[in-house]
């Protein structure tokens, strides 16, 4: 039994559905998909544009109130040694370090390019970051030399009694904001 | 209407839609880069730079829907009969 051809309106075709789009008008298609798509990323990248304005305007009224927190005796720490402490929060680790006598400073441990935990070099005298070799100043923080962008947020220090506090941390760029 | 005219309109139009998807793309690589730079600056301290940027991606923003309008304008008329386009087919 031969089959016989099926005759239906051009709009009714099985393949018309599948492929809606006349060859010759493919192209135009494929640019109106394109810019679509590149006007969205736009849209997004505006957004980003917009969400970092609001965080500034949101974080300019926002005033951190950080904790005290005893770190350390002075007693505990030697001239050119450091120490490991936790502040504000307990996964937030942070170094104290002794200059000499009278001077301890002490910085955030994460290093300000990918994150990793900087140790003291009392040879060099500066903080380095094993990662990348990113090392910062000991004295404030400052990049000396490698990929990290910004200087090591500094840990505020109090002396009372012998005893080391920890009150607040200044951020690079907020100092000058005050 | 003959079918040279239409090939010219519609090649015509191709290249204004080619033109126009080029200047988007470029746009765009302005405004990732100005993203980039804006938060880098941002978390460096520099706060300041928030507004600036937020201005001139907005007015890249603008230019990238006015290329995307002005693209499907020119696809349009290319397909438009009477206006040196051709019906794309139903």
């Amino acid at each position: 039994m031969s089959e016989q051809p099926v005759s239906c309106p051009r709009e009714k075709r099985l393949w018309s559905e599948e492929f809606s789009v006349a060859a010759g008008e493919q192209s135009f298609v494929e640019r109106r998909q394109l810019g679509k798509f590149l006007l969205l990323t736009s849209a997004a990248m505006f957004a980003g544009q917009l969400w970092l304005l609001a965080k500034n305007a949101f974080t300019e009224r926002v005033h951190t109130i950080w904790p005290r927190k005893a770190v350390a005796m002075e007693s505990d720490l030697a001239v050119g040694a450091a120490k490991v402490f936790s502040y504000p929060g307990p996964q937030d680790n942070c170094l104290l370090i002794r200059l000499d006598e009278e001077r301890f400073v002490a910085y955030s441990q994460k290093c300000t390019h990918l994150s990793c935990a900087v140790v003291y070099s009392a040879g060099n005298r500066r903080l380095e970051c094993p990662c990348h070799e990113g090392y910062f100043s000991v004295e404030d923080g400052h990049v000396i030399q490698g990929p990290p962008p910004r200087p090591l947020p500094r840990i505020e220090l109090e002396r009372s009694q012998g005893q080391l506090f920890a009150k607040g941390i200044t951020v690079f760029g907020e100092e000058e904001a005050r | 209407m003959t079918p040279e005219a239409g090939s010219a309109a519609r090649k015509r139009a191709t290249r204004a839609m080619d033109g126009a998807m080029i200047l988007l793309i470029l746009l765009l690589v302005v405004q990732i880069w100005l993203l980039m730079a804006s938060v880098e600056s941002w978390l460096a301290g520099h706060r300041g730079v928030a507004l600036p940027a937020a201005i001139i991606s907005g007015v890249l923003f603008c230019g990238c829907v006015g290329l995307v309008m002005l693209a499907h304008r020119a696809g349009r008329t290319a397909r438009t009969p009477g206006a040196g386009g051709v019906t794309p087919p139903r």
